[in-house]
């Protein structure tokens, strides 16, 4: 073997772990807290994400239209004052929606950061105990981040020392701000290794699993992020510059049905704005669900072999995992025609990718009981 | 590591945290402004309608429509840098898989990499310049992007069909 294609040893800490064959994923390294807290941290935003979809989002958006429907009935009655009043009530609904979709994409948008850095750990040349100060820096802002942005609606500008942000949103971006500095270290990592090591080889078997599972969730992936795609670039061409231009349209017309005290015209561009919204949400959600559960597939693809599960379980699992991420996006587009059918089929694509990563995050959890085990007996 | 791995690796995690810095500002020094507008914009059109005031009104939706297209952009430029970041990541970590010349990975590579740069900046530069350029670049971003895709997904589709 020459020095140039030398193996890459696994770091200090961890190898003993190199006697039971998984020297990277070897207790309290950075790769195994980032792939456990990963998952954990996207199937707890996915939980949150069905809760908000089935107890919160209808029923705010109701409240939504209702407060509207108020402001513009009080314009037609010239009542300034309550028209002031219903948009407050308006906005406040508007950030309680806003800030529950933002706590949901960014603790998964985190947790599929973390499994991807959990992914690269080999290549990172810093020490494992950086490695995993790092680790963990990145995921307390990936929670902290989340955290801080459900907490807005609640906190508000409350003994905040600034105008306009209060201190969830301060925690927030702190939260985010360490994210950042733990990725960037990361990005140090890699650099260094491909300046220092870049032709050195790195042993690491979990980039080389060619199982059934792996490669369906693979190819299931490649195809959903594309699928998501194509129907991204389809929304952008046919309905991005309707829409914008349909939601001044309409609440022009709204505003100066009020003032010619126009109560029939101003109903009619209410029913019109609550359909115009409804039909975005569903088409924006869909692109994004798609794309992120084809993400997801790819990234659990990688972490096939840490599953310790059996092999028709494995294949089971990932069934589900694809089936649940088709269903959802095609069913939340359906919603604006098929109603509550459609929302129902939805939610339950959501709980089988629940389900189904759920399952295999107790099964990267057994390989870690049986991994140290072994690593015990090594020891 | 092969180059075309490797560079979609770093830009990857390169263009995330450009995602994230442009994230972090904007939610310290623009959307709390950006919506408190928008908000004001919207509150002050139908008071105006309540004061029997069309042309108050519609100089206030306009303003509303402004702040709105501003707002949009703004916030989808946050979500498809990071979002298209990982997905270079994803596909750097099975790159192996691909198969193709390395020279012609490398070229897959180099134009998803650029796609995923230009289509944000794009859509974020029609906040700046409501011309044709800035949609121009965005639909070359996005279409450099599908390509890249496409030929990844074929790439990956020969070694499923070959395994």
């Amino acid at each position: 073997m020459t020095e140039a294609s030398k193996p890459v040893a696994a770091p200090g800490p961890v190898r003993q772990a190199e006697q039971v064959g998984s020297p990277w994923f070897a207790p309290l390294s950075a790769r195994r807290l980032l792939t456990l807290t990963g998952i954990g941290m996207i199937l707890v935003g996915m939980i949150f994400g069905d809760i908000f979809a089935v107890f919160i989002l209808h029923q705010n958006a109701a409240r939504v239209g209702n407060s509207l429907a108020a402001a513009a009935n009080a314009a037609v009655a010239g009542d300034a004052a309550a028209v002031a009043a219903n948009f407050k009530g308006t906005g406040e609904f508007l950030e309680n929606r806003g800030t529950k979709v933002d706590t949901h994409v960014h603790l998964i948008g985190f947790g599929y950061l973390a499994l991807m850095l959990a992914i690269v750990q080999p290549w990172v040349a810093l020490s494992e105990m950086a490695r995993r100060r790092f680790a963990w820096l990145f995921l307390f802002g990936g929670v902290l981040l989340p955290s801080g942005v459900f907490l807005i609606h609640y906190v508000g500008l409350a003994y905040s020392p600034l105008a306009a942000i209060g201190w969830a949103s301060i925690f927030a971006d702190l939260g985010g701000l360490l994210a950042m500095l733990a990725a960037f270290a990361y990005l140090a990592g890699l650099v260094r290794h491909f300046q220092r090591d870049g032709s050195t080889s790195v042993q690491d078997n979990l980039l080389d699993d060619r199982s059934i599972a792996g490669r369906w969730l693979l190819a299931g992936g490649v195809l959903l992020v594309v699928a998501g795609f194509a129907n991204g670039a389809w929304y952008a061409a046919a309905d991005l510059y309707r829409h914008e231009a349909a939601d001044y349209t309409i609440l022009s017309q709204m505003s100066l049905a009020a003032a010619a005290q126009d109560s029939a015209q101003v109903s009619r561009s209410l029913q019109e704005y609550g359909q115009l919204q409804g039909d975005k949400a569903v088409k924006i959600a869909a692109h994004a669900h798609i794309i992120e559960f084809g993400l997801l597939a790819i990234l659990l693809a990688f972490f096939q072999p840490y599953v310790n599960l059996s092999e028709i379980w494995k294949r089971r699992w990932a069934g589900v995992l694809l089936l649940g991420s088709a269903l959802l996006p095609v069913c939340v587009l359906l919603e604006l025609r098929f109603g509550l059918l459609a929302g129902g089929l939805a939610d339950l694509g959501g709980l089988l990718v629940i389900l189904a990563l759920l399952a295999m995050w107790i099964g990267i959890a057994r390989h870690t009981g049986s991994l140290d085990a072994a690593y015990g007996g090594a020891r | 590591m092969s180059g075309a791995k490797r560079l979609l690796l770093l830009g990857g995690i390169a263009l995330a945290l450009l995602g994230m810095t442009y994230g972090l500002w904007y939610a310290v020094f623009a959307e709390h402004q950006a919506l408190d507008g928008m908000g004001g914009s919207l509150a002050a059109g139908f008071s105006a309608a309540a004061g029997r005031n069309p042309t108050m009104a519609a100089r206030s939706l306009e303003e509303y429509r402004k702040a709105k297209y501003d707002y949009d952009r703004q916030v989808d430029v946050h979500g498809h840098w990071i979002g298209l970041a990982m997905l270079l990541i994803v596909l750097a970590i099975g790159f192996d898989r691909v198969t193709f010349s390395e020279k012609q990975k490398l070229l897959l590579a180099w134009t998803l990499l650029l796609g995923s740069g230009l289509f944000p900046l794009g859509v974020l530069l029609q906040t700046a310049n409501h011309g044709a350029a800035p949609r121009a670049l965005a639909v070359l971003g996005s279409v450099l992007v599908i390509a890249a895709l496409a030929g990844i997904a074929f790439g990956f589709v020969r070694r499923q069909i070959v395994e």
